[in-house]
């Protein structure tokens, strides 16, 4: 019988192992071979990671500055890779209409991108620009010396400094300044990342992206215009004004949003900075596939948030399915929300309903919030009825877009810089037509618009599940807040913009 | 374009041949000292504390015309001249000429991309010295009020915000800051200055009664050296020193001199 040759065969094979060990020394390294099939051996760590000496020319490393990731180094063997880094200490936007000063490695926030394979031996140079008021060094945590390099790269303005090491453990890891007052140089946005690939380079994926988190302390308000000194005490107290992604709030937004398309796999190498707080790194709507979390050999499968260490790093990959907007954050939100810390991967491609839907149905739900809905039933009756007062359009419409629209255009209509354009003492409203804003209700946005001068390139999906009395109220709510100017938008009107529109793309019913 | 007044015109064509007469003979203040001072340096054997004797410290950095009046006289310390081992090639490299100062370097800013041994000569040849760090720290800890405000946050906030400002703008000239308890100005916010000490700071032949000589070069041994956050701020001061050569220049190091207080001189 079947079922009592199986354990039979077992004991076969343990004891063909068995004596497979203890008769022949030649026949063991088969064993942790097999082993290392189901749960793999270590890499052996910086024990293994010396491949010899350099071989063949000298390469000089492509920096890139971020969002942007170097290509893979594609090499079989040890080279000697020159890198070459600039310190500067530069004038640059924090946010809209705010500059700081940042001190740099290579200009931007965070410092350029390096990449290099591991057993690679890295000749560091780095230059301190003439222009500096301060001395500069940087520890790398890929280095494996005293000081990760600080000591040996100590560097008057004006000044270089060179020292070599050789990439023995792989993984991304950060770079900073080490400079007295560390947390000051760090706090100026002194930090990036190097990636020191497997020797087998990384898995192969269609995108790489660059991001660095960081936290920043200013004397002044969030986007108080202007220039924003350092606050040493803020920064003592670990009590941010802004945290951000890539050095500025615009940084990853409007235009500048990484783009995908779908059917892609997307990597993010994201590190952060710091100087004191810890990431809660989490992109909407996506789950990452792989988290090589902490930077280092090992991935986790199917992650929602990763926590991302003040001084460390990560490496994100995931497919994309669904096209649309999707926004990086700091899942300890508030950053997210009211310092900064947002960014927006922009993915392209047509849509699959098998995978995501849109909205399907939008019933009224009322719980125990009725109540707060009692205007738009007001407004129902009313309009049932033929006796709709504008003030009772504005009442519904208030409640109607504290559900539907405050989400992004925010419950002020101020909507998001960068992200959501404002409704509040909005130009674009101004200058469109009644029937215009009701298309544009009903069909979504999609592409470059600019309101009140600044420019905005993200998706308002389709409306269209509200129907016209919702879209009438909402709509004249908006156009009598906040300086907008008045105006009254009547059901009857959407309706005949709605007949003479076909039924948008994606829309959700 | 504005015209200049006759004698300011004058100036900044003449060059070398006026600039003494433009250049103000150095203003010196006195400082009493303290018998116990407490130095952001630990000194090993006194427990961060030290003597500071009366002494006398010019009341402002050197400008540029009072150094030209130097090399003037002086002609080994001409740029060109003075020996590389003294004086890095950029030594003096903003100034349009050897004995001229040009738009780079107008007369009343503090000169800068001057090594410590060039002022070290300068100095020498006011009869007089660079202060130690403990004088200048000394000299530096206070405001318009108080011999020492290091615990008061706004002496602190006024050297940190001028760390934020980046120095892609030109200097101010001298003077212009706010004069202190002693009659001294720019001692913060202006320039950094070379101490007659630095090297020991950091690089010392013998260092048993100095910090390590690693230990302001890394991250946590910063923060270690120091005994209150005040002091950070001071500190960086003698990092930015220590990461610097004697003969080396840059364009934000600047000096003034000390010498000590009258009574005791010979």
């Amino acid at each position: 019988m079947k079922s009592s040759t199986l354990p039979n065969a077992i004991v076969l094979a343990c004891a063909l192992a068995l004596s497979a060990c203890s008769s022949q020394d030649s026949a063991t390294p088969a064993a942790p071979a097999s082993t290392a099939a189901a749960a793999p051996a270590d890499t052996g760590g910086s024990l293994k990671g010396d491949f010899g000496p350099p071989q063949g020319e000298p390469v000089h490393a492509i920096l890139t500055s971020p969002p942007q990731v170097p290509p893979p180094t594609n090499r079989k063997a040890p080279a000697k890779v020159i890198v070459d880094l600039e310190v500067r200490e530069l004038d640059l936007e924090i946010a809209e209409g705010v500059t700081y000063t940042f001190w740099t490695f290579g200009g931007t926030v965070p410092g350029s991108f390096i990449r290099v394979r591991q057993g690679d031996t890295v000749e560091f140079h780095l230059h301190n620009h003439p222009e500096s008021k301060m001395p500069h060094n940087i520890d790398l945590h890929g280095v494996t010396g005293p000081g990760g390099g600080a000591a040996s790269s100590f560097t008057a303005p004006g000044h270089s400094s060179q020292f070599t090491f050789k990439a023995l453990n792989q993984g991304v890891f950060v770079y900073h300044c080490a400079t007295a007052p560390v947390g000051m140089h760090v706090a100026n946005g002194m930090y990036g990342l190097i990636l020191v690939e497997p020797p087998e380079g990384m898995p192969k994926v269609d995108k790489e992206y660059y991001v660095m988190q960081g936290d920043f302390y200013t004397t002044t308000k969030y986007r108080e215009k202007g220039f924003a000194p350092f606050d040493m005490q803020k920064a003592i107290d670990e009590n941010p004004t802004y945290v951000l992604f890539n050095g500025a709030e615009t940084a990853l937004t409007g235009d500048r949003a990484i783009t995908a398309s779908v059917g892609q796999s997307v990597r993010l190498y994201v590190g952060n900075g710091g100087p004191n707080l810890v990431s809660s790194f989490h992109l909407i709507g996506e789950i990452f596939d792989k988290v090589w979390y902490e930077g280092g050999t090992r991935f986790q499968e199917n992650v929602q948030t990763t926590l991302i260490p003040s001084g460390g790093a990560m490496i994100a990959d995931f497919h994309l399915e669904v096209h649309g907007s999707y926004l990086m954050v700091d899942h300890s939100i508030f950053r997210a929300f009211n310092k900064g810390a947002l960014g927006i991967l922009k993915v392209d491609g047509p849509e699959d309903k098998a995978i995501y839907s849109g909205k399907e149905i939008d019933s009224a739900y009322l719980g125990d919030k009725a109540a707060s809905m009692a205007s738009v039933q007001t407004a129902a009756k009313s309009s049932a009825a033929g006796t709709l007062s504008k003030e009772e359009q504005i009442n519904a419409g208030k409640t109607l877009f504290a559900g539907t629209c405050s989400v992004c255009h925010q419950e002020s209509g101020a909507g998001l810089p960068g992200v959501f354009p404002p409704l509040a003492k909005s130009d674009y409203l101004a200058t469109s037509s009644n029937d215009e804003v009701i298309k544009l209700v009903l069909n979504g946005l999609t592409g470059v618009v600019k309101v009140n001068g600044q420019e905005y390139n993200s998706v308002m999906p389709p409306m269209s599940q509200l129907n016209d009395d919702e879209i009438a109220n909402i709509l004249t709510y908006v156009k009598n807040s906040w300086d907008n100017g008045g105006g009254q938008v009547t059901a009857a009107e959407v309706t005949a913009v709605r007949s003479g529109t076909p039924r948008a793309e994606g829309a959700a019913h | 374009m504005e015209k200049l007044p006759p004698d300011q015109s004058a100036v900044a064509v003449a060059g070398a041949a006026c600039a003494s007469a433009f250049a103000a003979e150095p203003e010196w203040a006195t400082l009493p000292g303290a018998e116990s001072f407490t130095s952001v340096l630990r000194f090993e054997d006194s427990d961060g504390k030290v003597r500071v004797a009366p002494f006398e410290l010019m009341t402002t950095p050197v400008s540029n015309a009072q150094f030209l009046a130097f090399v003037t006289t002086h002609a080994e310390w001409r740029r060109g001249t003075a020996p590389v081992i003294f004086a890095e090639a950029r030594y003096l490299e903003h100034w349009s000429g050897p004995l001229s100062l040009g738009a780079q370097a107008l007369p009343q800013q503090p000169v800068t991309q001057v090594s410590w041994f060039a002022a070290q000569a300068y100095c020498e040849a006011q009869d007089a010295r660079l202060p130690t760090w403990a004088e200048w720290e000394y000299a530096a800890a206070a405001d318009a009020t108080r011999n020492d405000a290091r615990s008061d946050p706004e002496w602190r906030e006024r050297i940190l915000a001028w760390y934020s400002k980046p120095s892609n703008e030109a200097l101010a000239l001298v003077g212009q800051g706010e004069a202190d308890i002693h009659g001294v100005h720019d001692l913060h916010g202006l320039v950094w200055e070379w101490v007659e000490d630095y090297a020991a700071m950091l690089v010392s032949s013998d260092n048993r009664q100095q910090l390590d000589p690693d230990l302001l070069q890394f991250c946590g041994a910063g923060a270690l050296s120091t005994d209150d956050r005040e002091n950070y701020a001071v500190l960086m001061r003698i990092a930015m020193l220590s990461a610097l050569e004697a003969d080396d220049t840059t364009g934000n190091v600047g000096f003034r001199c000390a010498r000590d207080s009258a009574g005791a001189r010979p």
